[in-house]
């Protein structure tokens, strides 16, 4: 007497809901990606809406760019991720930002022999500012420190270093880590860091405070002097803006990306 | 006498001072009336009379009023004067000092000079007659009571009242922003739900979506300017977009990549290629993620990542194992050479001469000599000359 084997017509059974299944999910998906084509038009609607009542503030306003960022980071958007995003073509934020990428790569590789590829937040704004002229947009430092960390993806080394009360902007593919980052914000207050400070400060041995301020010579970040009274200083070039600011030389700008 | 009304000498939204002076006093027709020593301003729609001992004591004309103006010489013991020849007052006019008079003209007398500048001044305006593009709230306050009397020049209360309305006006034009901002990220944070809410079917039943179906999620993805919640990595890599853009940059930057050696790092091009465009610039997202496409669209140029990090573009026809070669070849030379020294000999960026000696470095070639005057190169004579 034949069995139906329970199991073969179960599985079989089985096996017709499942793909039933599929292919409802499927056509699930691509119903809601219909969805989402639609919404996107209505989305851009709005935008474009918006874009037309209020892109000059956007445009003039830091303070509104500012709110403007920060609600879309919230909802996990970023309005900078492509040029062809809808924020972008519609409000003009990226080229406002793109743009400012190219002026802050050229203001830092100009300057790089100098610092070694560290320079202040506000020694950049300086820069930056001067190299646009008196008509163009004003640039806040929040908008420098957004256009930079779009700048990481390019792979240059670019960076954003936490002293003080403010920032050290890196632009060079060298290893900072921690023990180099707290040596720089001791260093931020005076512009110079001597072993005893660091070994009294930070309670660190001499061998270690040593490594790190010989990696940072090395890397041209900052230099040494010998004929301090007292023991050798470790001075930050990228401090120097306090004592006397310094305008970028013609060659300097030649050395820049023509 | 009678076209003057009272006024608190507070400047109207909209008017402006044009030029003020001490010492000027009024005659109705010829004669001397008791309003005999204050500043007289010119705004933009009136002419005001302070007395300079009471401050409170102000008067104004509409420059509306003025038929014409002449001028009156100084003579011995006579101060100079500008005639002010008047329409007769209208109906409804506010109060003033006088009730009537049987002039239809003012003499304004400089005792203490300032009439030649005044009476171009006022000529101007006379001609000008901006007070007609400027409606002012009202035209002449009536001011009888006494505590109001705050001692401010009329020019300063006047600036700082228009700084107000327009600080107020900006404040709307801010919040209205605010208002429509929020409203805007509501429906976006919708259309972020709806897209993690697809990734997810996405990720449930992979195999079963089809690539078509894929690329277009990502270019709305690409569109919004959400990250790809199912792979976590920069959205927008394989759109038709970055396709599109990598042929582009093919064939922007085969000359430029002759003319350096065959190589470029990622952020000379990113500044090369927006210098050139001007508007509508690439982020560097897009950059990237074109670029990752360059070798799978078998385009001549190839994105490469160094051990550093570094990003380089570089002609498929480049070999930078080859140039490695050269490399040794100039260091034996030299002795020795920093990536600095190296990078002026050889025409390149620092970085990238960097990038080479590391390489050579690597493939043996060189060795390093690190100390704190710098990172310095040598030919490996250790496995030269063993």
């Amino acid at each position: 007497m034949h069995r139906r084997g329970v199991g073969a017509g179960a599985i079989a059974k089985k096996k017709l809901a499942e793909a039933k299944y599929k292919e409802r999910g499927t056509v699930l998906a691509e119903d809601q990606l219909a969805q989402m084509s639609k919404q996107l038009d209505m989305f851009k609607t709005n935008l474009e809406e918006f874009a037309s009542k209020h892109k000059q503030e956007i445009r003039k306003n830091p303070e509104f760019r500012v709110q403007f960022q920060d609600m879309c980071a919230t909802i996990g958007v970023d309005p900078l991720a492509s040029g062809k995003g809808f924020w972008s073509e519609m409000l003009g934020v990226g080229d406002f930002y793109y743009e400012l990428g190219v002026q802050i790569i050229e203001v830092c590789l100009a300057l790089k022999h100098r610092n070694g590829g560290l320079i202040t937040l506000e020694e950049l704004h300086q820069q930056v500012l001067k190299g646009r002229g008196k008509f163009a947009q004003d640039v806040s430092q929040d908008d420098l420190l957004r256009a930079i960390k779009k700048l990481k993806v390019l792979g240059n080394g670019f960076g954003i270093i936490p002293v003080g009360g403010t920032y050290l902007i890196q632009s060079v593919p060298a290893e900072l880590n921690m023990d180099h980052t707290v040596i720089l914000q001791l260093a931020e207050k005076k512009g110079y860091v001597t072993v005893s400070e660091i070994r009294s400060s930070l309670k660190w041995e001499t061998e270690r405070a040593k490594q790190v301020l010989e990696h940072l010579l090395k890397e041209g970040m900052a230099w040494l002097d010998t004929q301090a009274a007292g023991e050798p200083q470790y001075w930050l070039p990228a401090l120097f803006t306090e004592l006397y600011s310094q305008e970028i030389t013609p060659e300097e700008a030649k050395e820049a990306i023509p | 006498m009678d076209r003057f009304a009272w006024t608190s000498g507070l400047l109207e939204l909209g008017e402006t001072l044009v030029v003020q002076q001490r010492g000027v006093r009024l005659y109705d027709g010829e004669e001397k009336v008791k309003f005999d020593s204050g500043v007289l301003l010119l705004s933009t729609h009136r002419l005001i009379w302070r007395d300079q001992k009471n401050h409170e004591c102000c008067i104004a004309i509409p420059l509306s009023q003025v038929v014409f103006i002449e001028e009156q010489a100084a003579g011995i013991g006579k101060s100079a004067k500008i005639v002010v020849h008047l329409h007769p007052a209208s109906s409804n006019k506010e109060p003033g000092p006088f009730q009537s008079s049987k002039y239809s003209y003012i003499k304004l007398s400089f005792k203490e000079h300032g009439q030649i500048e005044f009476y171009r001044r006022l000529s101007e305006e006379i001609t000008q007659r901006r007070w007609e593009n400027m409606p002012t709230s009202q035209t002449i306050q009536v001011n009888k009571d006494s505590q109001a009397g705050r001692i401010r020049a009329v020019g300063i209360v006047g600036i700082e009242r228009k700084l107000e309305e327009k600080r107020k006006e900006t404040d709307k034009n801010i919040s209205e922003a605010f208002e429509d901002l929020s409203k805007l990220m509501e429906k976006a944070k919708e259309m972020v739900e709806l897209s993690k809410s697809i990734a997810n079917k996405i990720k449930e039943k992979q195999g079963d979506i089809t690539e078509d179906e894929t690329i277009r999620f990502k270019s709305y993805l690409l569109s919004m300017g959400i990250a790809n919640p199912v792979t976590r990595e920069t959205y927008g890599s394989g759109t038709h977009y970055h396709m599109q853009l990598a042929k582009q940059l093919a064939g922007i930057l085969q000359t430029p990549l002759e003319e350096r050696g065959g190589i470029m790092s990622l952020t000379e091009v990113y500044c090369l290629v927006n210098r050139a465009r001007g508007l509508e610039l690439l982020s560097p997202e897009d950059l990237v993620n074109a670029c990752k496409m360059l070798e799978s669209l078998k385009l001549p140029l190839r994105l490469r990542i160094f051990d550093s990090g570094v990003m380089v573009i570089e002609l498929q026809s480049h070999n930078e194992e080859e140039m490695v070669a050269s490399a040794l070849e100039t260091v034996s030379e030299k002795g020795s050479l920093t990536a600095d020294e190296f990078a002026k000999l050889v025409g390149m960026s620092v970085l990238l001469a960097k990038e080479r000696l590391l390489l050579a470095e690597k493939m043996g070639h060189l060795c390093r000599d690190d100390s704190v005057e710098g990172l310095r190169f040598y030919p490996n004579l250790f496995l030269t000359q063993s």
